[in-house]
């Protein structure tokens, strides 16, 4: 059951070959087996198997869309009523969230079942799930190491087939990355394509939400869910969603996939770079183009980021001050120091660094120097992919510039953990988006993405031209049992 | 180093975070670092660049002002650490 697809599953409870209730516990049983992992932070199975009732009877009674009845794991950063909501966060351990986000709610609506919330890096904050207040997330491809971030929960359960497919979000690479590493496709949609209503905000001119799946079909079928305007979110964006799988058939020929000369230069990785070129030379067997592009204000994107995310971050994060909600330290003298401990003793390092950073880029004398001065070089990033979408129709390259690192290997240096985003971040700034898929093994059998980046609203591309590929591959049916 | 410890502390208190003084070189060590790599983006001359917010440069929609939650006054005050007679609790602020 757990190498079915979506569309497969949706079949088999359309036949009655398998009850909603039967699926759920099917699933709930291998979470339990695999607790090593440490995919999931909370689940509740009670309350999952009495959605998988409702739906049941929802399907009896014919009035089933394709995702009714089928258990879906969420990231912990979707507020989920009545359940527990941590962000990854010794702030928010006690929080059990008073409504759902617009996300969750669009699942629900559609008839799937929650299995559970998936752990994550503490606010949405590093690329190893590492900075957890509940302890990292083992890869299932080899445990010694880690499944990447900040959606690394999410990443092991579809990994390990502990879920059929997941929700992430991604504000630098945080559902690219560790789909790379989990050998997923992953999809962070344009900026504004789903809501972020009740997404724990990091950075809000970046953050959004997207699938993370086992194949571009299954994506699609979650965007589709998960897409569209939400008059509770202001930069929600009010334009029409495409029907994401009837465009996954169309054929490649003509197609020109652009290949920044920056991403691959002497610095990759000689084996990440021979992978992802394997990939290239199949898309040209399909009859694509491949077209060299420039993108020459690349290799700012990262000092950009790690100025407009901890400002933005330092200001949501604000809100966490032992008043209304979340953790507060047990003894005080006063209101500033009930605040100061609160923090202190609620917030991990990594947060704390980010708070801290941002806090000093937006400080009095020094917001020129940093925030306005990284909001013009966005814009030079941004002006970049404009010009390069002249040329071309999607845009590849590698997700990451390496496969899954040891637990501990790059804790100590920050700035080293940060640059694993180097090649993903840029997205998120022109706001465009983004996919990793599948695209081989290393040489440690280790899974390796491939990037593909699409025009501003134009996921259907990304997705027809992710399909094609998984047509005449198998990369992305492998897993760390069959592999 | 981009900044040093009498900064770092500055920067805790604009944070509402308490610094443990045993941590207070790592901190600066580190965040230094950090600075270090922001640094790069002064390799680029941006002067007559507009400043990108927004991905798509939309203005932020208005709504109407209408009423479209319910009291729940209640459910919320349960999340807090401290409340009572319908009221969030925080310690005295003024004497």
């Amino acid at each position: 059951m757990h190498n079915k697809s979506l569309r497969e599953l949706a079949q088999g409870l359309g036949n009655n070959d398998f009850s909603s209730v039967e699926l759920t516990q099917y699933f709930l049983d291998r979470i339990e087996a695999n607790k090593d992992i440490n995919a999931f932070i909370t689940v509740d199975r009670d309350a999952s198997l009495q959605q998988a009732a409702e739906a049941d009877k929802l399907l009896a009674a014919g009035n089933s869309e394709v995702l009714t009845g089928i258990p879906l794991a969420h990231k912990d950063i979707f507020c989920t009523d009545g359940l527990r909501t941590s962000c990854g966060s010794q702030m928010l351990d006690n929080f059990i969230a008073p409504y759902n986000a617009t996300v969750i709610q669009k699942f629900r609506q559609a008839g799937s079942v929650t299995l559970g919330k998936t752990n994550m890096d503490e606010f949405a904050m590093g690329s190893s799930n590492e900075t957890s207040f509940y302890g990292s997330v083992l890869n299932p491809w080899d445990k010694d190491r880690v499944p990447g971030g900040s959606s690394g929960g999410s990443a092991a359960a579809v990994a390990a087939q502990l879920a059929p497919a997941a929700t992430g979000t991604d504000t630098g690479g945080s559902i690219r990355q560790p789909a790379s590493f989990c050998g997923l496709t992953g999809l962070k949609p344009s900026y504004g394509r789903v809501s972020r209503y009740g997404m724990i905000a990091f950075a809000s001119s970046l953050d959004q939400a997207g699938p993370m799946t086992r194949s571009a079909e299954d994506a699609a079928i979650m965007l589709q869910t998960m897409s569209g305007f939400d008059e509770r979110d202001s930069t929600s964006m009010d334009v029409p969603v495409p029907d994401y799988s009837a465009d996954l058939e169309k054929g490649l020929q003509g197609l020109k996939i652009g290949m920044p000369i920056e991403f691959f230069n002497t610095d990759l990785d000689s084996e990440i770079a021979s992978i992802t070129i394997g990939a290239l030379r199949e898309y040209e067997k399909l009859g694509a183009e491949l077209v060299e592009i420039s993108l020459p204000n690349s290799h700012l994107s990262v000092p950009c980021y790690y100025v407009l995310a901890p400002a933005e971050a330092s200001s949501n994060l604000s809100r966490f001050d032992g008043v209304r909600y979340g953790y507060r330290t047990a003894e005080f003298e006063d209101l500033l120091d009930m605040y100061k401990k609160t923090r202190a003793e609620g917030f991990g390092e990594e947060v704390k660094r980010r708070i801290m950073i941002g806090t000093y880029a937006l400080s009095a004398g020094y917001y020129d120097a940093y925030y306005l001065k990284a909001q013009k070089i966005r814009r030079l990033i941004s002006d970049d992919f404009t010009r390069a979408f002249d040329q071309c129709d999607v845009i590849a390259g590698p997700t990451a510039p390496g496969t899954a690192f040891r637990f501990g290997e790059k804790t100590d240096d920050p700035v080293a953990m940060y640059l694993n985003d180097i090649y993903t971040i840029s997205v998120n700034l022109a706001g465009l988006p983004g996919m990793s898929l599948p695209a081989g093994m290393d040489s440690q059998n280790l899974p390796v993405g491939l990037q593909l980046i699409g025009q501003y609203f134009d996921e259907s591309k990304l997705l027809n031209v992710a399909h094609r590929y998984q047509q005449v591959t198998d990369w992305h049916l492998r897993s760390p049992e069959n592999s | 180093m981009s900044i040093n410890n009498d900064d770092v502390e500055k920067i805790a208190h604009l944070a509402r975070l308490a610094i443990d003084p045993a941590q207070l070189e790592t901190y600066t060590q580190t965040l230094s670092e950090i600075l270090d790599l922001v640094e790069q983006m002064n390799e680029v001359d941006t002067d007559g660049i507009d400043a990108m917010a927004h991905p798509r440069d939309t203005e932020l929609r208005l709504r109407a002002d209408a009423v479209t939650e319910e009291n729940q006054r209640d459910k919320y005050l349960k999340l807090a650490p401290a409340s009572e007679n319908g009221l969030f609790l925080v310690p005295k602020v003024l004497d």
